[in-house]
């Protein structure tokens, strides 16, 4: 998912719409489809950032606090899951 | 087993640095890899962020996005990018070497998975391209 969807958008709204080559209009974000399409896009990279960054973690010699590491990154994804759903939510 | 294993400090435990990545170009190269998702998570939260600016207004969104005009942004932005075509390329290479489909008494070749993926990679960037620039308006 990530490998396929995020590099177009990186070029899109962090390199492309802010120097101006394209203007992307915001009411698009309010559109069902595309909330859940954003949803899909932002919340389950989460999870595999936050698997590699826990490995990454120990790959570099943190050992030893396994639990509350594993605690801490997979956390943060739920969370941040959740508050893109209510963000999504709410636009 | 029927040799009881040694007490643990009579065990081998050989110490790996931390430094261990920066030996060997590969291994810095996987270390690569690991921080681009790192990258990639931190511009889906600015994403998120400039998202949830809808919710304070218009005014709110259009300063937002103005910010990330500047340089400093534009440059975090192109390495993330970059960040992100590594990973992208580096995950077809690898799904290649793991997806393993045989027809008959034949592998398909892992060039051709790979090939698969980025026909696809390409194909779904060009949807996405072309409808946000056709829904302009």
């Amino acid at each position: 998912m990530a490998a396929l969807l995020v590099p177009i958008h990186l070029f899109l709204h962090g390199i492309a719409a802010p120097l101006g080559w394209v203007s992307i209009n915001p009411s698009l974000f309010g559109h069902p489809l595309v909330k859940l399409y954003l949803f899909v896009l932002i919340s389950l990279p989460l999870y595999h950032w936050a698997h590699r960054f826990r490995y990454t973690l120990y790959d570099l010699g943190v050992k030893g606090m396994r639990q509350p590491i594993a605690v801490l990154c997979y956390g943060i994804a739920v969370v941040g899951t959740i508050v893109t759903l209510w963000i999504l939510w709410r636009v | 087993m029927t040799a009881a294993r040694p007490d643990r400090p009579k065990v081998f435990q050989p110490k790996m640095p931390a430094n261990w990545w920066l030996k060997h170009p590969k291994y810095f190269l996987f270390m690569m890899r690991e921080l681009s998702s790192v990258f990639i998570a931190i511009f889906l939260v600015v994403f998120l962020i400039q998202i949830a600016q809808l919710l304070r207004g218009p005014a709110a969104y259009s300063a937002f996005v103005q910010k990330l005009g500047a340089p400093e942004w534009i440059i975090f932005h192109i390495v993330a990018f970059l960040f992100a075509l590594y990973h992208s390329v580096t995950w077809f290479e690898a799904a290649a070497k793991i997806v393993v489909i045989r027809r008959g008494e034949h592998r398909v070749p892992p060039e051709a998975v790979a090939g698969a993926g980025f026909t696809a990679w390409g194909v779904v960037s060009l949807v996405i391209l072309v409808f946000v620039l056709l829904l302009r308006s």
